[in-house]
């Protein structure tokens, strides 16, 4: 049997006269690369907004890494262990990089007020620790020199790669990235992938919503295609590009490729 | 740690202590109301310092601070005064040789409850942010005044707009503060005494900000000023940690609530008024919000600046054949400097220090 890192079937969610998604399956293994592409509108993030608990499902079952979850609160999935990041970057702008990478570790730390006032030695050992793998994430992504600086000086390609440190600090079973290669220019592009190529090395699992339909055929190792929140068709870049489904809701019907 | 800041006082903390504690001792020459204004700026240093708590740090605008600081004083006031034992004919009874609790003991009683209080209005606010949140804060600190005026009947809790007097001076070491303390080679006045006690307690205060601010609970309450929602996203209960903020800052307010009623010997609802909470909510801001050494200097300043000014207005009534009047004209240039002051600095007097100067500004989005 397969190791699913995510395995839900069935959300659906409706707002108000809207069907925005409907009945949509998903199952993520362990260690691969997982695009969500579909034309503008076509429910993306919203499902990546009920995967992660911003917005309460009608309906579908949750699985992660076998374990039911529940997406009721934001904290509560990143705690079960989906860490995201934003389309449009939220850093925690007036702290610095390593500081931003260290609340991510927060979720997976234990030491409460009595313990910092006191500074116990659990708790020195802890921060060290914390300190330790913060700055181990930032060489990771390469931007380990810039430590000390505040999240808003860095440049946008630096701060698209922070915020996936401060993802992969909070240790979870699966990373969501939401268009992360959205206003990157070719170069930033390049070197994205290859910090995503490194990620999926690792034995991480990766889900991958994207505009870039060119990004997500040369990454991912598998894609899901939404159109009007219904899945139209899944499986490998390959099989979904020829996918007769997936060509009329890019090109309109009547388009061959 | 590397990670970690330095405690970042003065370059020279020893010359720091000296002065400080050489302070009072010439301030005494020129007469006690300059200690006091030197108390009283210490005692709105801890207001500001847990202020900083919820402004500074978690980003919460709380105009209803000063409830907290009432609260701690009112419970020493009742506490530690013969006013319960006018009321309730039982606690005289209890208490056959008047009602004196200890400092020691209302400390932490006063701590607890203004941290409880803190948290009971925090609670209802959590969903708002900004205005919002400051206007419905503003409300509970209005309440909180309105109930010491008017539980004064049926049963006459506060004394109302009275106001409770004949309150124990603190004891140290069952040395009562107010009285003179001879040293033979000098002379040290009860403010005196009430200073170095303040300052203690200031020290005390710094030192727990400081090490919130540089753990992961300090981080987590940065980080929902920064980013609500990215917060959220890595895991953080926000609600909890809000409270925890709530708790905290009131709890510094309650804790000098206490200190203030021991050292006035009286309480009134008056002490706890809008402009109060205003005042350290502006000397938070001018100080330079979420950096200590700021928030300590723009409390000094905002406390002690219109006394001082109180020697300079008189002055310049006279001057105007008394067409100035010398409240007025203090406040007026107190206005002024915080004009000023947000005009020329609006990061505040002393802000964070600024990281990452060297990249060129161009390169952020």
């Amino acid at each position: 049997m397969t190791d699913w890192v995510l395995d839900v079937s069935g959300i659906s969610k409706r707002f108000g006269g809207l069907q925005a998604l409907s009945e949509v399956d998903m199952q993520i293994a362990r260690g691969e690369v997982y695009g969500l592409i579909g034309p503008n509108g076509a429910g993306k993030t919203t499902f990546f907004n009920v995967i992660t608990g911003l917005y309460t499902p009608d309906s579908g079952r949750f699985l992660l890494a076998g374990q039911p979850y529940t997406p009721s609160a934001v904290h509560k999935v990143a705690q079960a262990g989906i860490a995201r990041t934003f389309q449009n970057i939220r850093l925690f702008a007036e702290m610095s990089a390593l500081e931003n990478v260290m609340v991510g570790r927060h979720v997976r730390t234990r030491t409460g007020v009595l313990g910092a006032i006191l500074r116990t030695p659990a708790f020195r050992a802890e921060e060290a620790a914390i300190a330790e793998r913060a700055r181990a994430l930032l060489d990771y992504v390469g931007i380990a020199h810039l430590a000390e600086y505040k999240a808003r000086t860095l440049s946008y390609g630096d701060q698209r790669r922070l915020e996936i440190a401060r993802a992969l600090a909070t240790d979870p079973q699966l990373i969501a990235l939401d268009e992360p290669a959205a206003g990157m220019n070719a170069t930033e592009k390049v070197q994205l992938r290859a910090l995503i190529d490194k990620i999926r090395q690792d034995q991480r699992t990766v889900l991958l919503i994207e505009h870039d339909v060119k990004l997500v055929m040369g990454l991912c190792d598998r894609v899901s295609v939404l159109d009007y929140g219904r899945c139209i068709a899944r499986g490998t870049p390959a099989e979904v590009q020829r996918d007769a489904r997936v060509i009329e809701a890019y090109l309109g019907t009547g388009a061959h490729a | 740690m590397s990670t970690m800041r330095t405690l970042p006082l003065f370059q020279r903390p020893g010359l720091l202590a000296v002065f400080l504690l050489v302070l009072p001792l010439v301030l005494q020459q020129f007469g006690n109301a300059w200690v006091r204004i030197a108390d009283m700026s210490l005692i709105y240093v801890m207001l500001a310092l847990g202020l900083n708590i919820v402004v500074g740090y978690a980003g919460l605008l709380d105009l209803g601070y000063v409830a907290f600081f009432a609260v701690g004083a009112y419970i020493f006031g009742l506490l530690a005064s013969p006013h319960l034992m006018d009321t309730f004919p039982w606690v005289a009874q209890t208490f056959p040789n008047g009602l004196h609790m200890s400092l020691w003991l209302v400390l932490p009683l006063a701590a607890a409850l203004a941290g409880f209080v803190g948290v009971l209005l925090g609670a209802p606010t959590l969903k708002l942010r900004g205005d919002y949140l400051a206007i419905v804060t503003l409300g509970f600190g209005e309440i909180i005044r309105v109930f010491l005026n008017n539980l004064d009947h049926p049963v006459n809790i506060t004394n109302g707009p009275k106001g409770i007097g004949s309150i124990d001076a603190i004891r140290v070491f069952d040395y009562p503060l107010s009285k003179k303390l001879d040293l033979g080679w000098i002379e040290l006045p009860g403010v005196t005494l009430y200073y170095y006690l303040l300052l203690a307690l200031v020290l005390l205060s710094v030192l727990v900000c400081f090490r919130l601010e540089t753990s992961r609970i300090g981080r987590a309450w940065m980080a929902i000023r920064e980013d609500e929602i990215a917060a959220k996203a890595m895991g953080l209960n926000t609600r909890n940690l809000k409270l925890l903020a709530f708790g905290m800052g009131a709890t510094f307010g309650g804790l000098s609530g206490v200190v203030f009623a021991g050292f006035q010997g009286f309480v009134s609802p008056e002490s706890f008024s809008l402009m109060e909470s205003i005042m350290i909510v502006a000397m938070v801001v001018l100080g330079g919000l979420g950096h200590l050494p700021g928030v300590i200097l723009g409390a000094v300043l905002l406390a002690g600046l219109p006394e001082v000014l109180r020697y300079v207005a008189g002055p310049l009534q006279q001057l105007t054949d008394g067409r100035l009047d010398a409240a007025i004209l203090r406040q007026l240039l107190i206005a002024l400097a915080m004009i000023g002051v947000m005009l020329w600095r609006p990061h505040g007097l002393w802000p964070a220090p600024e990281h990452g100067k060297a990249l060129e500004p161009g390169a952020t989005r």
